[in-house]
């Protein structure tokens, strides 16, 4: 086609034509097109619609467990040993932050946020999806929900949420039987069922808490609620609500808890006071305590580190895991064995001399009254713990028969108690001695066992249990926390034996050569006991009560601890007991007034 | 046409309704633009056309240099769209989406068509002008809607198979350069649109949650008020972009069909209408005015069921905004005016 300078002519006709063809061209088009629309809804909203109507259920329905109330724990008097308070804690949602560091830098000037709270946050975190809260910090102060809440408008991605937290009132008096819950780390992930625990932040870690975890805890319930975008709840469409776990009743008497911890002082030890008929536990203390307090939102590591370097250990349970040599406690136990087997009467006397010599040795086994008691009759032997008189009774009784009695007291196995983990302690016999050692039982170490030295190892649990024994006669129930056990029959001796030993026992505390003399004046009752020294420093044979003065120069931690079993009214008993003072020197000056004095209270209690 | 148009306007208000969380007052003042936009209509529709003709070189002016004084004073957030004038924020972009195709026509008119190769020329470049300002502002949704009603025009003036083969294959081989020149909002909009599921979270939300929203309405829908996606706040901009996945959560597939039947008809209708112009100018202007309408519903729909990109073009007449219901409105009335007129034009 030429071109012209001139204007090509117009063809109205035939540019009307084209335009036309270029209509019908676009006309398909959007035909087309609008098919093609057509049959991709058909294949969104018929084909998968089924896919796509269950992904907008779960846009929209979310699950939220919800956490059961934990149930409390009381004293037998019905006082609150452990509650629910409400508490407030800082739950920031990562999403909704302008940018996380920021948001937290910003909290931590007008709160403080330690070290530790920001990365237990940052495991958490990770753990979680962006929409969901996580902690920052839990157990806030009044001052400062008060500071976040007027600050908080200004923060995005920030609540501060009220929950229950887990309290003890009574602090340290009850840490060691009790327990504690803390938060729930890798291992309890590993041991929980994860539908029981949903919800839950805490669990059981110690004592009562954790021995009774299952019925403490509860089960939780569950929310179907369906949320917008942002995961706020907008409705409520079914709730299944938590079942609240079971309150607890301990046998404690929490004013007698306190009273034995009072009275104890400064001084570091275990109480184990039972009741003889039932095995109920009235107080168990081991001192000092912690706060348990501290442990439930995590305790900072340089205050858990304080608490592990304490000398006088805190954080060791005593009453449950102490493993103390019985020292003269043992000798109500061995004079039974004596009585059983006929070797002795109550009324076989014995010279003693201040030492002792196995036929054939040389070795020179010593009383602690240096010049001897003289002649002894089981009653003295008791009262004054005349060391040659029980010297003697083991030797004849032999390790066999003493292992046996003892055996028969629950002594070296678990006493059953309520608690997780309970000590064993050490009952020697030759079969044990061979397995630990490797080593035949040789006659010295008969002799000294008869003192209550060597190879034994009690707990003051066992102790006070098999004290309960004693004075019920061979008749009491096993150690209980949470109500009465049943009565069995441990040991059978016949009347007149018990009546002997018992004899002894109160003439400890009443009679006029007794070591414990003169404690009797601060109980209204009659009671009976027995002192016991533990030693420390390693000296074989020649300590006992009354050694007090030399005891006073070592330094403390050199000191014996002092030792003793008892048990009241001595004419219907119903109290048994164990005291162990550590580093306390000897058992008579310093056990025994503890004992007497803790007994009153109870008493007084009507116990 | 107005029977069709009002139809769908009434059904866009239903939809609005829902997706405002049944605000009447968002619906009133809906209803208060739409009637602007029918005023408009009219109004353009009683215009004679010889005068748009004349006016076109200086409509496109002033449009340009809008779009200028938005480059050089605008407002908006992230993007600058906007000319603040004190009462009303108006958007030059949209003036330009009617002064060009006016102005390519005007000038197609006065020659023979086909287009010479020097009118072509000149075309492309009042085209590329303001698709380049409005690309730069930055906003590629609608620079490139506003080449197409050029290029649309150029098309339907008889431009040459070969010629169009040509410049296809020139914008095929231009896309790499486009890729190079665009944001990296934009670049991200393509890469999410190519995968989603890359960023369920961030950038494919939209895309991921208005398909939930149109798949989960099935044959029959979850019933007017009742979309779980959309009301929940799932949806993004369920008020304006997103409002037909609105419309297909709550009335199914039945309530697609007959809102793109409406669409069909109007388009078809409109095209009838424009061909039976009796000018070239009439015929092209009208022409390309339906055929822009039909390129906003593609562009729309197409994006609300994850077929193109998210690109911020509204639903024609339903979705929630002045400007772009005025300007498509207006459009319509310059295509009834062309028609109506045809007898008078010699």
């Amino acid at each position: 086609m030429a071109k012209s300078s001139t204007r090509r002519l117009r063809d109205e006709a035939s540019e009307q034509r084209l335009t036309q063809n270029r209509f019908q061209f676009l006309i398909v088009v959007v035909v087309m097109a609008l098919f093609a629309l057509g049959g991709r809804f058909a294949y969104l909203q018929l084909g998968a619609h089924e896919q796509y109507a269950a992904r907008a259920d779960e846009n929209r329905i979310r699950l939220r467990a919800l956490p059961p109330n934990r149930g409390l724990i009381l004293d037998r008097q019905g006082r609150v040993l452990a509650e629910n308070r409400p508490a407030y804690r800082l739950v920031v949602v990562p999403e909704r932050t302008r940018g996380l560091s920021e948001t937290i830098d910003q909290l931590s000037t007008l709160i403080p946020i330690s070290e530790s709270e920001r990365e237990r946050f940052e495991v958490q975190r990770r753990r979680s999806r962006p929409f969901e809260s996580v902690i920052l910090k839990s157990s806030l102060s009044e001052d400062e929900v008060a500071r976040l809440a007027i600050e908080r408008h200004h923060i995005d991605g920030v609540e501060i949420e009220p929950y229950l937290q887990r309290h003890y009132p009574y602090g340290d008096a009850l840490a060691h039987v009790v327990g504690y819950v803390g938060r729930i780390d890798q291992r309890d992930l590993e041991r929980l069922d994860p539908d029981r625990y949903r919800a839950a932040t805490h669990v059981g870690k110690t004592g009562i808490e954790r021995h009774f975890e299952a019925r403490l805890h509860g089960y939780p319930g569950l929310e179907r609620v369906e949320t917008n975008a942002q995961g706020r709840v907008l409705r409520l469409l079914e709730r299944r609500p938590p079942q609240p776990g079971k309150d607890l009743t301990l046998t404690i008497d929490i004013e007698l808890q306190r009273s034995a911890i009072e009275i104890l002082g400064d001084q570091a030890g275990a109480i184990v006071m039972l009741d003889i008929d039932t095995g109920e536990s009235l107080a168990l203390v081991s001192h000092p305590g912690f706060d348990p307090n501290a442990f439930v939102h995590g305790i900072a590591q340089e205050d858990y580190n304080a608490l592990l370097g304490n000398p006088s250990r805190p954080l060791f349970n005593r009453f449950l895991f102490g493993g103390y040599e019985p020292g003269s406690t043992i000798k109500p136990f061995l004079a039974l064995a004596g009585l059983e087997y006929g070797l002795i009467t109550p009324e076989t006397r014995i010279f003693s001399s201040g030492s002792y010599r196995l036929p054939g040795h040389d070795r020179e086994y010593r009383d602690w009254r240096r010049e001897g008691h003289g002649w002894v009759d089981l009653e003295l032997a008791l009262a004054e713990s005349a060391n040659v008189y029980f010297y003697q009774l083991a030797v004849e009784l032999g390790i066999d028969r003493i292992s046996r009695e003892l055996a028969l007291f629950g002594f070296g196995r678990e006493t059953g108690l309520d608690l997780p983990g309970e000590g064993q302690g050490v009952l020697p016999t030759r079969s044990w001695k061979r397995a630990r050692f490797g080593q035949p039982w040789y006659p010295g170490e008969t002799v000294i066992t008869g003192i209550g030295q060597g190879f034994t190892v009690v707990t003051p649990l066992q102790l006070a249990h098999a004290t309960a024994a004693l004075a019920g006669r061979g008749w009491t129930a096993a150690p209980s926390l949470v109500g009465p056990g049943e009565q069995v029959r441990m040991v059978a001796h016949d009347d007149w034996i018990w009546e002997a030993v018992f004899l002894g026992m109160a003439a400890v505390t009443h009679g006029p050569t007794g070591t414990a003399r003169g404690v009797a004046d601060l109980v209204e009752t009659r009671i009976a006991g027995k002192t016991g020294t533990a030693q420390v420093f390693g000296r074989s044979d020649d300590i006992e009560d009354a050694d007090q003065r030399e005891q006073d120069e070592l330094p403390v931690h050199l000191r014996n601890h002092a030792l003793f079993i008892g048990f009241a009214p001595l004419d219907a008993p119903t109290i048994a007991l164990s005291v162990v003072v550590e580093h306390g020197g000897g058992g008579a000056s310093v056990a025994a007034p503890v004992a007497a004095e803790l007994i009153a209270r109870a008493q007084a209690l009507g116990y | 046409m107005l029977l069709l148009l009002v139809a769908l306007m009434g059904i866009g208000l239903l939809v609005l309704y829902s997706a405002t969380e049944n605000d009447m007052g968002t619906v009133w003042r809906q209803v208060v633009r739409l009637g602007v936009g029918i005023v408009a209509m009219v109004v353009l529709a009683q215009l004679p056309p010889n005068l748009l003709r004349q006016w076109a070189p200086w409509v496109y002016a002033a449009a340009v240099g809008l779009l200028i004084a938005v480059a050089v004073i605008g407002v908006g957030e992230g993007a600058q769209r906007w000319l603040d004038l004190g009462v009303i924020r108006f958007q030059p972009s949209e003036a330009m989406k009617l002064a060009l195709p006016v102005m390519v026509a005007a000038l197609l008119a006065q020659r023979p068509l086909p287009p010479s190769t020097a009118d072509l020329l000149i075309c492309l470049a009042l085209i590329a002008v303001p698709v380049a300002l409005i690309q730069s502002q930055p906003d590629l949704g609608t620079s490139i809607l506003v080449g197409l009603s050029g290029l649309c025009i150029l098309f339907l003036a008889g431009l040459r198979w070969r010629v169009i083969v040509g410049l296809g294959g020139l914008a095929l081989a231009a896309l790499p350069v486009l890729w190079y020149a665009m944001h990296d909002y934009q670049r991200n909009r393509v890469l999410t649109f190519l995968d989603p599921e890359r960023d369920p979270l961030g950038a494919g939300w939209n895309i991921i949650q208005s398909k939930i929203a149109v798949g989960s309405g099935g044959l029959g829908g979850k019933g007017w008020t009742q979309g779980s996606q959309s009301h929940l706040e799932f949806l993004p901009e369920p008020q304006t972009d997103f409002i037909f996945a609105v419309l297909a959560e709550e009335f199914g597939f039945i309530g697609v069909v007959l809102v793109l039947c409406l669409y069909g008809l109007i388009i078809l209708r409109g095209f009838h209408l424009a061909s039976r112009c009796r000018d070239s100018f009439g015929r092209l202007l009208a022409g390309s005015m339906m055929f822009m309408f039909f390129v906003y519903l593609i562009v729309n729909v197409g994006m609300v069921s994850g077929l193109l990109p998210v690109v911020g073009v509204p639903l024609p007449l339903i979705s929630y905004g002045g400007t772009s219901a005025a300007t498509l409105l207006a459009g319509l009335g310059l295509v009834m005016g062309l028609h109506s007129r045809r007898r008078f034009m010699g």
